[in-house]
């Protein structure tokens, strides 16, 4: 079945100890990047865990590409890359075994496989340092390393969380040309970061999540319209957007 | 704002403590409690109390058992002759092999586990007084250990034959800081001469071969010269006890000591302290530069491989056993601590090799000890494949049922047991196509067993934490020790007779109902 969205979340609920993810609702059209936003703790890594399908969700709905990840997670998870901030690869591997590894696992043809991979590791600077075992690496690679394995079976949907956490200049920068180039080429990047220059530069649309919820979404402009302020930068609107929820949020529970 | 007096008082005291030998202790000593805390009551304090029970259970125990077994010797008194002389020697030297095992091990981890040594070293504080105080406590938990071990014996005849036995607790003491000093050096020596890359990994074999190897030794010894299986065999025997030095012998004197002799025990206890003084004194003058040295080296890089183009794999199961091979043999540590239980598989070879066509009996021994063995190999390969995997998000991520991924992995645990097994079986099919039968069939039920019990009791962990890999589950590693040995048993019992295995059978299906009511919710 297709569908205009990349991802299509209703009513999505998550409870640990609180509900860290409550009747959220989100839609990321095909080709897009799209930043989600929030303060700590607003449950923007659980919602992406559940998308991943790291996570059970107590309640809701997740469709990957118009595959609902409950009836076929593994149709989904074809179509999806998964990247997070502590980046998990094999210390005994090297890059280009480990990118083996991950190709097999998605079923790539070996020789593309190889082509891709190659290029991969050269396009991100890990070219002198292919057959060395990932062990010794910094952070940096070591992010390198797994942004190549969540592309290299060229997925429709890249799903990052904190991906550039800990990245010097250079890296960041060879990060974030990979993953416009990925964009241009018609794939889906959801993406949560901090650093909000990141995400006003990059994101198509932006999403903020508070409390489990959607609060407020649309492009970078949308939002400073909305929050009132002509020359706002994103993190006035964001801060705008957050504290204006939790006032609303303490009123609620005010008037209850 | 001013601190409140409660916080003023403790900070009075850290200051006037701050960087001394006793401030040291006690962070020390507060760190191993709660790690022997949250060990034993696996973070729910009212467990304190089972626990405590069911260690004075097993302490009284052992020392019914001792009583039962010395009870002959007690009723007519215990001679300091030869033979007693031989036995307290032999045992002494199995208890020092043991204590040296554990202290290489304890001494590599205090160099190489970079826990809290970027902090130490970061400091402006002098970490020396700290590793001297590290180091004595390595003694004191080797010679605990080997007390723990000791007690039952030692109480035994103190009470019940005379009270100078007490004094074996003070050679027990000597013989720790012999360890720890010998530990200490052979480490530095290392260092020396293969370098920190290789320090770690030559110490664990060397820890592995000293503490298996002396009691396989004894059991080769015995098995070579036929007096039997048993470790102590060679310490009766009317030819050895003939063959030892006289009494009057310096040999003795350690045995000497821990039967009471005053001088003996004087100068085994002084040197033992002197060698430990000038051992700490030595090695943490340059501890520091040492641990430096390792920093980096556990993530090591190997050697720059050449691309040799991917490989066609049939299938998601090679994919996944491919790289569960690959990580396991570029780990030689983790290889080594998996395979370690093997060396015990040298006696039950050498039984084969001894006794080749003359009878059946060995078969009670060998095929039991590689039943055994199996299960326990194929419960450690099945802990780091299963448990132990890091990228498990990727793993989760990819578009691969779980049921699948899981069968992969079981599959490359399998085929390394099978592997392993295989030797032993093919020569016993030489000897006797039933043993040969029987030791198939129990090596597939204990390997079958022991993979399924880790699948019950999976939980995301650490490689490198593989030697702790019982703390994470006491009731999926005993239920393993348990179905392994039932297992063990009936395979020899079949060799008699196929029906001697059912009761076994039964038993052990019990225990893997208990196991897999008592699994962690959640796990199939």
């Amino acid at each position: 079945m297709s569908s205009p969205y990349a991802l299509e979340i209703t009513d999505l609920n998550k409870s640990f100890d609180r509900p860290a993810v409550n009747g959220l609702d989100l839609k990321v059209h095909g080709g897009e990047f799209y930043a989600l936003l929030g303060p700590n703790g607003a449950g923007k890594t659980t919602t992406l865990r559940m998308v991943a399908g790291l996570l059970q969700p107590d309640s809701g709905d997740i469709s990957v590409f118009g595959t609902r990840l409950a009836a076929d997670p593994l149709e989904a998870k074809r179509k999806i890359a998964w990247v997070s901030d502590e980046p998990m690869i094999y210390d005994k591997l090297t890059p280009l075994e480990y990118l083996e590894f991950v190709s097999g696992l998605w079923a790539v043809d070996p020789r593309e496989a190889e082509r891709r991979s190659l290029d991969l590791v050269e396009w991100l600077g890990l070219g002198p340092h292919a057959m060395e075992r990932c062990g010794g690496f910094s952070k940096g690679m070591r992010q390198k390393v797994a942004l190549a394995g969540a592309l290299v079976h060229e997925p429709q949907l890249i799903i990052l969380d904190e991906p550039l956490t800990g990245l010097d200049a250079g890296s960041a920068r060879q990060v974030k040309d990979v993953l416009l180039s990925r964009v241009k080429r018609g794939t889906t990047i959801i993406m949560t970061t901090h650093i909000l220059e990141v995400a006003e530069r990059m994101a198509e649309r932006i999403g903020v999540i508070a409390e489990g919820r959607l609060v407020a979404e649309g492009t970078f402009a949308e939002l400073r319209n909305r929050s009132g302020g002509e020359n706002a930068t994103l993190e006035e609107v964001f801060l705008d957007i957050v504290e204006s929820n939790e006032e609303t949020t303490d009123v609620g529970s005010l008037a209850a | 704002m001013s601190a409140s007096p409660a916080a003023s008082a403790a900070s009075a005291a850290f200051a006037a403590n701050a960087n001394s030998i006793r401030w040291y202790a006690s962070h020390e000593a507060r760190l191993i409690w709660r790690d022997f805390a949250s060990l034993v009551t696996a973070g729910k304090p009212k467990r304190i109390a089972l626990v405590s029970t069911i260690i004075a259970g097993f302490v009284i125990g052992m020392h019914l058992f001792v009583v039962h077994l010395l009870r002959n010797q007690l009723e007519t008194g215990i001679a300091a002759d030869k033979a007693t002389l031989l036995m307290i020697s032999g045992f002494a030297v199995m208890l020092g092999s043991l204590m040296f095992s554990q202290a290489i091990e304890s001494v590599t981890r205090a160099y190489y586990a970079r826990s809290d040594l970027d902090l130490l070293l970061s400091s402006p504080a002098t970490s020396r007084r700290l590793f001297q105080v590290r180091t004595s406590i390595l003694s004191v938990q080797t010679t605990v250990f080997a007390l723990l071990i000791a007690s039952p014996l030692v109480n035994i005849l103190g009470f019940m034959d005379d009270p100078r036995w007490f004094s074996a607790y003070l050679v027990i003491m000597a013989l720790g800081g012999f360890a720890t000093s010998a530990a200490v050096m052979l480490t530095l020596l290392l260092f020396r001469t293969v370098g920190p890359a290789r320090t770690r990994l030559i110490a664990q074999i060397i820890s592995a071969i000293v503490g298996a190897g002396f009691i396989i030794s004894l059991q080769a010894m015995a098995i070579m010269f036929g007096q039997g299986f048993s470790r102590l065999a060679l310490f009766t025997s009317a030819d050895t006890i003939e063959a030892a030095p006289a009494l009057d012998s310096w040999i003795w004197f350690p045995a000497n000591a821990a039967m009471g002799d005053g001088w003996s025990l004087v100068f085994l206890c002084a040197a033992s302290l002197i060698s430990l003084i000038l051992v700490i004194s030595y090695s943490t003058r340059r501890f520091a530069d040492d641990a430096l040295a390792t920093s980096g080296l556990m993530d090591g890089k190997g050697k720059q491989k050449t691309f040799t183009g991917f490989k066609k794999q049939s299938g998601i199961g090679a994919v996944l056993r491919r790289k569960e091979w690959d990580l396991l043999k570029r780990d030689p540590w983790l290889l080594s601590q998996s395979l370690q239980q093997l060396l015990y598989l040298v006696t039950p070879g050498l039984l084969l090799w001894v006794h080749y066509g003359q009878g059946s009996g060995i078969y009670y021994v060998v095929i039991p000890v590689i039943v055994m063995a199996a299960g326990q190999l194929a419960g450690g390969l099945s802990w780091v494949t299963i448990s132990g995997e890091d990228a498990h998000e990727l793993i989760d991520t990819s578009p691969i049922s779980a049921k699948t991924i899981l069968l992969a992995k079981a599959e490359a645990v399998v085929t390394i047991v099978g592997l392993v097994s295989a030797p032993f079986l093919i020569a016993l099919m030489f000897f006797s196509p039933r043993a040969a039968l029987c030791l198939a069939v129990g090596t597939l039920l204990a390997t079958f067993c022991a993979v399924v019990i880790q699948l019950w009791y999976r939980s995301q962990a650490n490689r490198s934490l593989f030697r702790r890999r019982q703390v994470s589950s006491k009731t999926a590693t005993i239920s393993e020790a348990v179905v392994s040995i039932l297992w063990a048993a009936g395979a020899a019992l079949a060799f008699r007779h196929g029906i001697f295995m059912v009761p076994l059978a039964l038993m052990a299906g019990i225990v893997m109902g208990v196991a897999w009511l008592l699994r962690p919710q959640g796990q199939g």
